[in-house]
Parts: C-alpha cells; structure tokens; sequence
C-alpha cells in the first residue's frame, strides 16, 4: 500500500510543481470568475430579481448567488485544464512513461484526477478569500463544509476532462472542447441565474439544465457553503463521475487502445 | 532463460487492416546487448509499444524475467526500464525531480530513492549535474539522464528505441558505448536502431523488416565475411542513412 501512495503522491506532487510554474495559468484562472464577479455580476444586479430559494434564507445580492457557480465554473476549467495536458503528455510522450508504471492503469489516472483537483481547491480557497476581501462574505461554517462538496465536484468535473482527453489526439483538437463541453456546460446550468428563472424564458432550456451534471455540481457547492447537504445534487455528481472515469477508463484501456490507434 | 522472450508476436493496425508486425519471435539473454535493426517503418516502435503494454499484442506471448506481460503484467513492467525515441522529460524541473517523479511511479521513495537515484547518475556520469533543469541539459546529457531513469528500479531488461536519434557523432557513440558496457553488467538489452555503426561485433542482431524477423544471431556471424551494413542493405533493399 505504501509503494501506491508513494506513486499517487509523486504524481500530485508533479502536478502541483508544474502548476506553481505556471504563474499565467493561476492568474488566468483567478480574473476569469473576478471578472464575472466583479464586472459581470454588478451589471446584471439590477436587472435580474432573486427571490429567496433555498439555501438562502433571506434576500441576496446577485454577487452572493454566483459565487458558487464561480466556484464550479474555476473546477471546470481547471478539469478541461487537466485534460489539455494529458493530451499535451500524450504528444510529448510524458503519458507514455506514467502508462508504463507497473501500478494498475486505473489508480495511475485516478491519481491524475486526484492531483487535478488538489489544484482546483487552491484555486477556489484563493478564489474565495478574494471574495470575502470584496465584502462577500459567506457562513464560516461553510468555509469548511465546502471541502468535500469541491473534492465530490472536482473529481467528477476532472473526470469528464480525463474522458474528453482519451478521445482527442492531437491538441489543434482541443478548441473544440471549449465549444462543445465549457461553455455548453456552464451556461445550461444554475451557475449564472436559478432554474426558475429559465423556465420563464423557456421550459425546454429549464430541463436541459436540470439534467446537466454541472447544474448538480453548483448546487451541491451552493448548499455547503450554507452548511448544508444537497443530497439529489450529491446522487447526480457521483453518479456522473462514476460514468465519467468508466468512460475514461474505457478510453484508456490498452485492449481497446490496440483497436483504434497506431502505435507512434 | 530469463531476460526477454518472444514467441509468435503479431499486430495488426485495425483502421488499416495492415499487419505491423508478423509472428515475432527472438530472445535476449541477460547481459547481452542485442540490436533491434530495421529500416524506418519496420515495425520497431510498434514492437516496443507492444513490449510495455501501451498496447495490447492480440496473438504471441512476451515473457519479461520470466513474467508473462498478459498474465502478469505489473511484475513485467515493473522489471522493464525504457528509453522511448521521443523523449519523456519535464524541461522546467530539475535532473534529480524528474528522477525522482519516474522512482515514484515504481514505488520507491525516500532514502531508498535518494540512493537508488544518486547511482543511477553516478553510472551515467551525470551525478554532478543533478541540481540542473533539464532545458539547461544538451542533448546527449537528456538521453544520458532519460537512461540513468530507466535504470532506477534496476530493471532486468532494458528497451532502448532508437535512444540516439537527433544527437551528434561524439554524443551518439558515448551513449552507445555507455549502454554497451551497461548489459556486461546484468540486464538484457534490446536496443533498436536502423544505424549499422552502432552495433558491435559481439553483439547479437535481430533484422526485422515490415514486421518479419528475417535473421537472428551474432553481428559477425550474420556479417558472414561482408559487412553487416552491405547484409543489411541486401536483406531490406534499404540504404543505411549517413550518421550525423
């Protein structure tokens, strides 16, 4: 057992020494939800009412609704993030050396996916310290409940990034990702307005979001950090994970690797 | 016989339906350096995937220390150290961390880390420059480390696939020389390399040609009273490309 954790550690530990390199991409990754908070949210204030949905006992500000969106919008990208460098490790040949390992393929990308979301939770306590500078400040209690709604949500989150990347080649490919997965999945969710709010415009869009893992993901986070547990919203993030990394885990089998791909 | 073992390999690419490699079979024995030969496109890098299990071989066995690669495959690769043609290194870190990222992903950590890491360097005269990043390094000093890396669980047998391409003359024969006195030492080498020149009388020869074993045996006895060059040029009809 000593020798696996030995192997998950010098994984995450990689990961992190990496991401510490990459001063550009913490900061990318910081003024990306800064900016929605503090540009994006002061627009729509006026425009979009809320009323009190549940875990807010009281009437918000639009700013303190977003929040958790901008949590899981950070652990989203920080997924597709992870999944662009496995498939910059495949073209640079560093996955071939993780593949050749002698520990179980799945524990090698399970501790990818691990180190993915280390990564993410620093995102996030940074995130939120900045939030709480800027006067938004949330329950402390909610501080620390968050923890493991951010490790259920990133895992799920790296998860799908660690499928996406099983099925894309080269990283020209990688483009179409932020098309077809982000911003799909960010704007078809509660991330940026509540369901009921959709369903006004229309019902149709209302259900999409309903059925979107990110939705649940959001939620999931928005209860914690109110102190409170979600559980339907927990029941959808686990069990898209569970289809997630199956996926991957597919996707990387080496049995099936022979089918579909030549030997470089 | 320990070391590495072939028996009726075969691989075919199924976008393609053609047959990479076909009914593969040869030995290497510990502490022999044996030289994969064959032109660009033989089925070299096809092999080797197959030989650390990124891919699958559907028919033949592949037997590592005397592990079998599908029934056993974490024993196997855990006595298998490679060098791949394209390198593997993390440029931003150091010589020692991308040392010590590959111990860990074989389990070794710690003090047993630091000293199997410190001779591995040592064997390739590369211990002084453990506290460099590897974007400092030159090239043949990349492939001295990515070699000294292969050797930290000290494997039993040692794949080497076309370790030299893209490194000068001087560079080319101190990383040949270095891997040859390596297998007097214990591991089975099997080193692929469509350069006649890095092949040395002693050592034994597998000419493998669009996916086929054409010959196996001792360099001087396939050499046979000419050349190994002219055999080989004979054999595959290809022209030795001039080393850099």
């Amino acid at each position: 057992m000593k020798a696996w954790m030995t192997a998950l550690w010098a994984i995450v530990l990689r990961e992190a020494l990496r991401f510490a390199s990459q001063r550009g991409r913490f900061l990318a990754a910081l003024v990306r939800p800064l900016v929605w908070l503090v540009v994006f949210a002061a627009g729509f204030r006026a425009a979009l009412g809320l009323s009190i949905i549940p875990p807010y006992q009281t009437y918000i500000t639009y700013e303190v609704y977003i929040v958790p969106g901008l949590c899981g919008m950070i652990q989203l990208f920080n997924g597709m993030q992870s999944s662009l460098s496995l498939v910059y490790d495949q073209e640079m040949g560093s996955m071939r050396l993780l593949l050749t390992s002698p520990f179980p393929r799945w524990w090698l990308l399970f501790s990818k996916l691990l180190a993915g979301v280390a990564v993410s939770i620093l995102q996030v306590a940074v995130f939120l310290a900045i939030a709480a500078a800027l006067g938004i400040e949330l329950p402390l209690l909610g501080y620390f409940a968050v923890l493991p709604a951010l490790i259920v949500t990133g895992l799920m989150l790296g998860a799908l990034g660690l499928l996406i990347s099983s099925t894309i080649r080269q990283l020209e490919n990688f483009a179409g990702v932020m098309n077809f997965v982000i911003f799909p999945m960010f704007f078809l969710s509660s991330a940026l307005y509540p369901l009921w709010k959709m369903q006004e415009s229309s019902a149709l869009l209302r259900d999409i979001c309903a059925v979107n893992p990110f939705t649940h993901a959001v939620e999931l986070i928005r209860f914690a950090l109110y102190g409170q547990m979600n559980w339907m919203a927990l029941l959808w993030v686990v069990v898209a994970f569970a289809v997630c990394m199956l996926g991957a885990l597919w996707g990387y089998d080496p049995e099936r690797t022979m089918m579909r791909r030549k030997a470089r | 016989m320990t070391g590495l073992e072939l028996s009726d390999v075969s691989y075919s690419y199924a976008a393609t339906g053609r047959k990479a490699l076909d009914g593969v079979r040869f030995s290497v024995e510990p502490g022999r350096f044996c030289a994969l030969l064959g032109p660009n496109g033989a089925g070299k890098s096809t092999l080797y995937a197959l030989l650390t299990r990124l891919i699958v071989a559907p028919q033949g066995r592949i037997s590592v220390a005397g592990y079998d690669l599908a029934r056993a495959p974490r024993a196997a690769l855990a006595r298998i150290g490679v060098v791949f043609q394209q390198p593997t290194l993390d440029l931003d870190m150091t010589v020692r961390r991308n040392m010590s990222y590959f111990a860990g992903l074989h389990g070794l950590s710690g003090r047993d880390a630091a000293v199997a890491i410190d001779a591995a360097l040592d064997r390739l005269a590369m211990l002084e420059r453990a506290g460099e990043k590897v974007r400092a390094l030159n090239g043949g000093h990349r492939r001295r480390m990515e070699i000294a890396r292969a050797l930290i669980h000290k494997p039993e047998v040692l794949l080497l696939d076309e370790p030299t391409v893209g490194l000068d003359a001087a560079a080319r024969r101190a990383i040949t020389a270095h891997v040859h006195e390596l297998a007097e030492t214990g591991p089975a080498v099997l080193w692929a390399t469509h350069l006649v020149d890095e092949i040395g009388p002693q050592d034994r020869v597998v000419v493998l040609h669009r996916g086929k074993v054409l010959v196996e045996g001792g360099a001087a006895e396939i050499a046979s009273g000419s050349t190994l060059s002219d055999r080989f040029i004979e054999m595959t009809g290809a022209h030795e490309e001039v080393p850099a």
